[in-house]
């Protein structure tokens, strides 16, 4: 006996045959260099859109009955199977995966239809109906879904495009991430989260910068969250010893493997939300969580059991999902060439995650960006924001001139921020807008002009700093 | 408002940039990037993937290194070569940036008997950053046979090596088939946009093939206006007698001296609220 093969497409007088359905989604993904590296990459043009078509004639029901990653041996596909709401899913169930995108093409497909079908759809019809859609379709579908959530402000209403104010600093030195968070609140950013990636990354240092970030918000009464994307379990340890923790981040993966590779599981994060929920530090909302993901990470953990990287990705946002987060974002150029060789990968996989994230119904933000070893530069960066805004993206990172000096990686500035509002009449969340306006930070609200004349907000705190000569 | 606008409107808080790198009060056209910001970003970018697509030159290296006289471990420097046969192949499978080919395999071998003391193994890769290398693997080298010699740690030596194409896992290939107890890699780092030559250190005690990053030790960002040579030189010193001593490296080495970095960083103070 041979190979056996579990779905097989008749094309003229040729028969092509797909092992199971990992096998049939691998290769019927648009090509990008982490399936190349995984091996799960269709062989030819020929046998990706064989695929393709092999795919489209599936029925949706087909994904309740075969898995990609067994029940037995991982958590996530439990959680994505046991959750599944039949009831739900009645409006499309009698759909192939061609026709499902038909359907969310159409008018049946309304806000509202697509909010009532979130708990129906699992991240692998998601996925696979994404692998048929042009990136035109991933825009146009995910513009009609709406996801909005809440801490001390509301992120994700129709119209509206957040920022993360991304602050880091190579040393975590205090007065370098207070200057990047000067900077970025006078360029209006920041209502998403004001979040640092810590460069020593303990429990002590954790603690330390959510009091640096919380004095702002206070002192200053910003309606914005912050985060230190720490490990969850340095966050617990944070929150057990009375640290000011707003949002408990953690990056997580697809498969129940890479999250170990990562340190958690699904308990753990239960816990953390708890935890973070019995602060009630909220004023808006309860949306506590913050996860980022990216495709690749299961690939890099070794832990992606054969499955393309964006079916491994979708995954990720049946984990995001289940602790209501206030924001999921995927990192999307951050992993490098081995996974997204170009502009052209990234940008699709950029669209992809959005789109998939949206559907299922997760707060989908994107760091836009890319790193110097990748064949990509700022205009690729350009076109994705323009189309992620178009698409409805939730928020986007902001960072001092595109520059991450300490995770030596470009991601969207504040002045890119500013652009997609311009050119996408795109605002801050509402609560976010007004204190923008109340403090004088922008002259002109309407025209997300920042203020020429140095804000009273921080005028006496910058004067009174001890001129020192610049480093340049 | 009769007043005429000036085309580039500068941003007063630019004097924050005395506590950091980053790039903030660029000022703004409009709202966006004025045209020197601009220009200045996409110089940086230009250098930094120079540095990852520029070979490494080889010769130039190896004239450096003749630099460090009878300090050089003999026989002289060895040329490999890693399985990915070209940059672009590099990029997009790290799996053959991480094992030699079969003509660089065959070059090494281990000393016919047991040395008598442990062996080292140092390796120089271009990695993603051949400017790092070339502007800092010497540098850093001499400064760290100095100080061994100085600690009066007795090493035996084995050949320097020279690798293109190389990934850090290369090292623990190179030093298996070297003999060597331990490895040191100096390899180039992914470049960041302002600090495109950063050299990475990376120790791994008793090397051989598939060993992952929990076995290694790592020191980043060697270069002068981030980790000087003298103190990443100390800190390998360090992890090397730690490694010795527990007869492993990696995860269960504790760095402490990360430790005393840290209490030296300047401005602790947060000038917005206190």
């Amino acid at each position: 006996m041979g190979q056996t093969y579990k779905y097989s497409y008749r094309q003229g007088t040729q028969t092509w045959h797909f092992r199971d359905l990992a096998d049939l989604l691998a290769r019927a993904t648009p090509a990008r260099s982490g399936d190349r590296l995984a091996g799960v990459i269709a062989e030819s043009d020929e046998e990706r859109a064989i695929a393709q078509m092999c795919l489209a004639e599936l029925p949706l029901k087909a994904f309740l009955s075969e898995v990609v990653v067994p029940y037995e041996q991982d958590e996530v596909t439990r959680l994505i199977q046991d959750s599944h709401d039949e009831a739900a899913f009645a409006p499309v169930s009698h759909l192939t995966v061609g026709d499902f995108r038909n359907w969310l093409l159409s008018d049946h497909a309304t806000e509202e239809s697509l909010a009532a079908l979130r708990s129906g759809l699992t991240p692998e019809m998601v996925a696979a109906v994404s692998k048929l859609m042009r990136n035109q379709d991933l825009i146009l579908v995910a513009r009609k879904c709406r996801v909005t959530t809440a801490f001390r402000n509301t992120i994700g209403l129709p119209g509206h495009l957040s920022t993360r104010l991304q602050p880091n600093h190579p040393t975590d030195d205090v007065a370098g991430i207070a200057a990047s968070i000067v900077d970025g609140l006078l360029y209006g950013s920041g209502d998403a989260v004001i979040g640092i990636n810590p460069a020593t990354d303990n429990v002590a240092q954790a603690i330390k910068l959510m009091r640096v970030m919380d004095d702002v918000i206070r002192t200053y009464d910003i309606p914005t969250q912050s985060c230190v994307l720490t490990h969850v379990t340095n966050t617990l340890e944070a929150i057990a010893q009375g640290a000011p923790v707003d949002l408990v981040f953690q990056s997580i993966g697809g498969t129940e493997a890479t999250n170990s590779s990562f340190g958690f599981s699904l308990a753990t994060l239960a816990e953390a939300q708890d935890a973070a929920l019995s602060l009630k530090r909220g004023t808006v909302g309860n949306n506590v969580m913050y996860f980022e993901t990216g495709q690749g990470s299961a690939l890099s953990a070794d832990a992606h059991h054969g499955v393309d990287q964006q079916t491994c990705e979708a995954r990720a946002y049946a984990v995001a999902r289940r602790f209501d987060p206030l924001l999921v974002n995927t990192v999307v150029g951050f992993i490098g060439p081995e996974y997204l060789f170009n502009g052209k990968e990234i940008i699709r996989a950029g669209l992809e995650d959005h789109f998939c994230g949206k559907l299922l119904g997760v707060p989908m933000g994107c760091d836009i960006c890319y790193t110097n070893h990748a064949e990509a530069d700022q205009n690729d960066m350009d076109n994705l924001l323009t189309l992620l805004g178009v698409a409805g993206c939730s928020f986007i990172m902001g960072i001092p001139g595109s520059d991450d000096i300490m995770l030596n990686y470009q991601t969207t500035s504040f002045h890119d921020a500013l652009y997609a509002r311009r050119v996408l009449d795109l605002s801050p969340a509402p609560e976010f807008a007004d204190w923008l306006a109340r403090m004088k930070v922008f002259d002109d609200i309407a025209r997300y002009e920042p203020s020429a004349a140095l804000p009273e907000l921080f005028g006496s705190r910058l004067r009174g700093i001890t001129r020192k000569p610049a480093h340049d | 408002m009769t007043e005429k606008k000036p085309l580039v409107i500068e941003n007063r808080w630019r004097d924050l940039r005395q506590f950091t790198d980053a790039r903030i009060g660029l000022g703004r056209a409009g709202i966006s990037l004025p045209t020197s910001e601009l220009l200045a970003f996409q110089l940086a970018h230009a250098r930094a993937r120079d540095a990852v697509h520029l070979p490494l030159d080889t010769a130039r290296l190896l004239d450096g290194l003749n630099s460090l006289g009878a300090r050089l471990p003999s026989p002289g420097p060895l040329r490999l070569q890693s399985r990915a046969a070209d940059r672009q192949v590099y990029l997009q499978r790290p799996d053959l940036g991480r094992s030699l080919d079969a003509g660089s395999a065959a070059q090494l071998s281990a000393p016919d008997t047991a040395p008598a003391k442990p062996r080292l193994a140092i390796v120089i890769a271009d990695g993603l950053s051949s400017c790092a290398v070339q502007n800092n693997a010497v540098p850093m080298l001499t400064r760290f046979l100095d100080d061994l010699e100085a600690s009066g740690a007795d090493w035996d030596l084995a050949p320097l090596s020279i690798v293109e194409q190389g990934r850090v896992a290369i090292g623990d290939e190179i030093g298996e088939r070297l003999g060597a107890s331990a490895v040191v890699v100096l390899i180039g780092e992914r470049p960041g946009l302002s600090s495109p030559d950063s050299l990475g250190v990376y120790l791994t005690w008793a090397p051989c093939g598939g060993l992952n990053d929990a076995r290694r030790n790592c020191i980043s960002n060697v270069r002068p206006a981030g980790l000087s040579f003298e103190n990443a030189s100390q800190r390998l010193l360090y992890l090397l007698r730690e490694a010795q001593r527990l007869g492993t490296s990696g995860v269960d080495i504790k760095d402490r001296t990360e430790e005393v970095a840290i209490g030296k960083t300047g401005n602790n103070q947060n000038f917005l609220t206190n």
